[in-house]
């Protein structure tokens, strides 16, 4: 049996899909939060060079990499709805965007906070801050050009063009530290490699997997609200329980 | 009456890239010029601007000399913001654009036209005319020459990538400052590697690497930019 995958690129069939996936990444978010906080504010021992300032990592390096990945998924599904001409994709794209502002917001504010006891300074203007920033206004940028035209496909393709654009950035982000001299610490993780004890990495890949189901079931459930709110004259949002009032 | 063996007559200019580039590029230096007092406003605003740092901060030698490269890139970047509206507004609001777009000639090449036009009428006089300003930020001539040839780089990129924000906020009610937050991260790899090529040259490195990094940029955007600026023209036609 062949699953089409097309049929779920109606709103009407991914509505009540989505509906059903969200408590499937929510609680295992909640779950793996728990056990990474506990892990990384209790379990891990102090930093031999940064004492307990260290532990921001847990929260820093999670909020960086969502915040570089959900960019490109965010670009991928701009390309899908300029591709196949299809509205859900569009709104996932549309749904990603305040999600992925927010952990990039939350990856500059963590790093700040960490640099000012380690570094001296709660900004310097090294090459990956500054491309972290970068992405943040592109975030940003696509949120504005959204709400700048009215008409909602217009906006669709507009936003998916300037998405794809951007997306050269992501993988300066993540070079900076290997093609600049940096003050931002050089690359620790690798597949298959790492330069830290093992179990911070565990809590900190714990947390990411915590960041991860945690920006799926949000970007859902604001996909689920996106739906509801462009499809509204559709005869199936009328028959939703949710919209009989 | 035709019979249904002869072919229709196609158009020779479709898929013709270079008359197309050609075609744009004659029309708008023509409509261009017509309005030279337009052009050289743009150039007066670049010189003021230029004018205004060390006003505000201060006419000491050693400081203005150190900001000299970034100002004269940053007002640069800002020339060429205000420049881009002109790009696609007037053709959209008398339904040229359209026209244009329905032409035979492939939409990529006239945009490139365009925007060729565009940095001949913007981006050349001021990369011409800011080593000149550089005598007021105390540049030695070695910088200057540096400068002349990083901005001449880096001023086809601006127009190439401001194009496609032109094109995406054709028509709409915050156009100025919106094109601004969508272009200007766009635009801050060249400033970075266009300002770091003087200071390059100043600290003994050489700006072969800078230089070369933005011949790189350029490349890529005469590429990649007409493609994703025709497709945001087709997408504000709808």
């Amino acid at each position: 049996m062949t699953l089409n995958w097309f049929r779920l690129a109606s709103p009407a069939t991914f509505y009540p899909v989505a509906g059903r996936l969200i408590p499937w990444f929510a609680w295992p978010a909640a779950l793996c939060a728990c056990v990474g906080v506990a892990l990384g504010l209790g379990a891990a021992p102090t930093d031999f060079q940064q004492g307990d300032a260290y532990r921001i990592i847990f929260i820093h390096v999670p909020a960086a990499w969502m915040s570089m990945f959900l960019y490109l998924v965010m670009a991928f599904w701009g390309a899908m709805s300029l591709g196949f001409n299809t509205r859900l994709s569009a709104m996932l794209a549309q749904a990603i965007a305040p999600t992925g502002a927010l952990m990039t917001f939350l990856a500059l504010v963590t790093g700040s906070f960490w640099g000012r006891p380690t570094w001296g300074t709660y900004w310097a203007w090294d090459a990956r801050m500054t491309s972290e920033l970068i992405l943040l206004f592109l975030y940003l940028g696509v949120i504005a050009l959204r709400s700048a035209i009215d008409d909602p496909r217009r906006a669709d393709r507009a936003c998916a063009v300037l998405a794809l654009t951007g997306a050269v950035n992501v993988p300066i982000i993540y070079y900076s530290v290997k093609w600049w001299n940096t003050l931002h610490q050089g690359m620790s993780v690798r597949p298959g490699e790492s330069k830290m004890a093992t179990i911070m990495l565990l809590g900190m890949l714990i947390m990411s997997f915590a960041a991860w189901f945690y920006a799926i079931a949000v970007v859902l459930h604001r996909a689920r609200s996106i739906m509801l709110e462009r499809e509204s004259g559709a005869a199936w949002v009328g028959a939703l329980a949710e919209t009989r009032s | 009456m035709t019979t249904a063996a002869e072919p229709a007559p196609v158009s020779s200019a479709a898929g013709a890239v270079l008359p197309g580039v050609r075609w744009a590029l004659l029309r708008d230096l023509r409509i261009a010029l017509r309005s030279r007092s337009e052009l050289a406003v743009q150039l007066l605003f670049y010189v003021i601007v230029v004018a205004l740092f060390p006003l505000a901060s201060t006419p000491e030698k050693t400081l203005l000399s150190t900001m000299g490269p970034g100002v004269l890139w940053v007002a640069a970047l800002l020339a060429s913001l205000l420049s881009l509206p002109r790009l696609f507004a007037a053709d959209y609001a008398d339904g040229t654009l359209e026209q244009i777009a329905l032409s035979p000639y492939p939409l990529e090449a006239l945009v490139s036209g365009k925007i060729l036009a565009h940095w001949l009428t913007t981006g050349l006089p001021v990369a011409l005319l800011a080593p000149l300003l550089g005598v007021v930020y105390q540049m030695d001539g070695e910088s200057m020459a540096v400068l002349a040839a990083a901005l001449l780089i880096g001023t086809p990129i601006l127009s190439l990538l401001g194009a496609i924000g032109a094109a995406l906020t054709l028509g709409l009610r915050a156009g100025g400052s919106l094109l601004a937050l969508l272009i200007l991260p766009l635009y801050v790899p060249v400033l970075i590697f266009g300002a770091g090529s003087v200071d390059a040259v100043r600290a003994g490195l050489g700006a072969t690497a800078n230089l070369t990094l933005l011949t790189a940029g350029l490349i890529i955007a005469v590429v990649g930019a007409p493609f994703a600026a025709a497709a945001a023209v087709r997408i504000a036609l709808d």
